[in-house]
């Protein structure tokens, strides 16, 4: 008999159930959508955008490297400049193929002197890790998967550091963006905080132990701590909502393994001064070529809303694109997608077409992000 | 949820009031909680023709498109204009929130649609969850 794929689960699954969510299949994790409890989608999208919204997102991974040849492990695997992270300080990046093109997204957070601990997406887990350790052999360090060890739980939105403050002894105003620091949290110690996320939002993730009975626990306590600033259980519909307003790419769509990092747009993070890092040399051929093709933001101009996958054509009908992602925006209250074309489309205000069931619709390029958080005064 | 008595249905989850020869459509309440937040609806021009069984037009949910199946054959005589710009009225009372209304070309059709206490049980042993 052939082996049967079973679904996997976080250990906050019952937990979901238990509130009512909507559950989907996502990458062959059992997970929330949405839960009618907080009100759906958009009221968990705006509660993320005005409060402060939680989510369970365990299913992410997690790759630790330990030891004098780390950061050499580190900088070959990973686009970014890891050299320039103080102790306590993360940053977003990419492992890329010797082609150029994506492996997956990843933020790398250096949690000590030799001590790297990368969080990569859950449809990737088992590849990356493979990858990582494949490509790491020559280097003196350890490579943990400890993806099975936490249950990640982001809490995110501007309430988002009132809400943890209250459960925690850490110093959370100390704690810059993509900063990271260690304190109680709900009674457990030494608990990693990151100032980290994907919703375009302040907020943090913390990473707890991943049994059943202590992450039930801890989530319950976020809600009720939360409840003076309306938190709402958010699920992965608004998850996705959320990063789309905020141009935070989606692995399987804005970045895949053919698509490299300049038609992605995400140079800044890309250190080419590195002396060497993997997908280096394609990279400088491929910027010497030419990008043929690179990411824009869309607004639907006629009704009608982009999704993932349609196609995106010229006025006049051809065929120049495709749309990665697309959906109504809760918060900016636009039909938006991400898309790419060919660069002489690329500037604001350029019109193009998407084809929907079969009609063309109107849509112009515009700047992204969409959606970019106010400033704290 | 009690589904109007004075309604039938289709296991499509669309609702149909008959007046003598012109009939309003919509969608249910079950529809529409399935379906989570409604952003966009897509109907018929005014004047065509539908046929029962075949798809009308669509309604969006922010994750999902959804085809819309004509409970009945007839021509489109008004179309719920709130709808472009407030489809969550949908959510808010889906057995109110009518789609659009039409003539009846074959009134024989409604009798294999189901009452509201048919749908009722339909929805009860399709729900699950």
């Amino acid at each position: 008999m052939p082996a049967v794929e079973t679904t996997r689960k976080t250990a906050l699954n019952a937990v979901h159930r238990q509130m009512g969510a909507k559950m989907v299949d996502f990458n062959g994790w059992d997970m929330p959508v949405e839960y009618p409890c907080s009100g759906g989608i958009i009221a968990e999208h705006n509660a993320v955008r005005n409060g402060v919204g939680i989510f369970d997102v365990s299913h992410m991974g997690d790759i630790r490297l330990q030891g004098p040849g780390a950061l050499a492990a580190v900088q070959h695997i990973s686009m970014n400049d890891a050299a320039k992270l103080a102790i306590g300080q993360a940053q977003y990046s990419a492992l890329l193929y010797p082609q150029g093109t994506f492996v997956d997204d990843v933020i790398v957070h250096r949690l000590g002197e030799d001590e790297y601990f990368l969080v990569i997406n859950a449809g990737t887990r088992e590849k990356d890790f493979n990858w990582v350790r494949d490509n790491t052999r020559g280097f003196d360090c350890n490579v943990e998967n400890l993806s099975d060890d936490f249950t990640q739980i982001a809490i995110q939105g501007p309430k988002g550091v009132d809400l943890l403050q209250k459960l925690t002894d850490a110093n959370l105003s100390a704690v810059k963006f993509y900063w990271v620091t260690r304190g109680a949290v709900c009674g457990l110690k030494n608990i990693l905080i990151a100032r980290t996320g994907y919703t375009a939002e302040d907020g943090f993730e913390i990473y707890i132990p991943a049994d059943e009975a202590t992450s039930a626990r801890v989530w319950n306590e976020v809600l009720a701590a939360g409840k003076e600033f309306g938190v709402v259980a958010c699920g992965l519909g608004a998850r996705n909502t959320l990063r789309l307003e905020g141009k935070l790419p989606l692995y399987g769509h804005e970045i895949s393994d053919t698509i490299n990092v300049w038609e992605a747009g995400l140079d800044r993070f890309c250190k080419m001064d590195k002396s060497e890092f993997m997908g280096k040399d394609a990279l400088e051929k491929a910027k010497a070529a030419g990008v043929k093709r690179t990411l824009i933001g869309l607004e639907m101009v006629d009704r009608g809303i982009a999704r993932d996958g349609y196609k995106v054509q010229d006025p006049s009908g051809g065929e120049i694109g495709y749309v990665t992602s697309g959906s109504f925006a809760p918060f900016l209250k636009k039909n938006i997608a991400l898309a790419y074309v060919p660069p002489e489309f690329a500037n604001p205000g350029s019109e193009v077409r998407v084809e929907i069931r079969g009609q063309s619709a109107r849509a112009q390029a515009v700047p992204t992000p969409f959606y970019k958080r106010p400033k704290k005064t | 949820m009690p589904y109007p008595t004075d309604f039938k249905y289709t296991k499509e989850h669309e609702w149909i009031k008959v007046e003598g020869n012109t009939a309003t459509v919509g969608i249910t309440t079950y529809a529409q909680d399935s379906l989570g937040d409604i952003v966009f609806v897509e109907l018929p021009k005014i004047g065509s023709e539908i046929t029962a069984g075949k798809t009308f037009g669509t309604v969006e949910s922010v994750k999902a498109v959804s085809d819309l199946f004509a409970p009945a054959s007839g021509t489109v005589t008004e179309v719920n204009g709130e709808l472009a710009t407030a489809p969550e009225m949908i959510n808010k009372d889906a057995h109110s929130a009518w789609l659009l209304k039409m003539t009846l070309k074959n009134p024989g059709e409604l009798n294999s649609l189901l009452s509201a206490a048919d749908y009722e049980k339909f929805v009860a042993e399709e729900g699950g969850h």
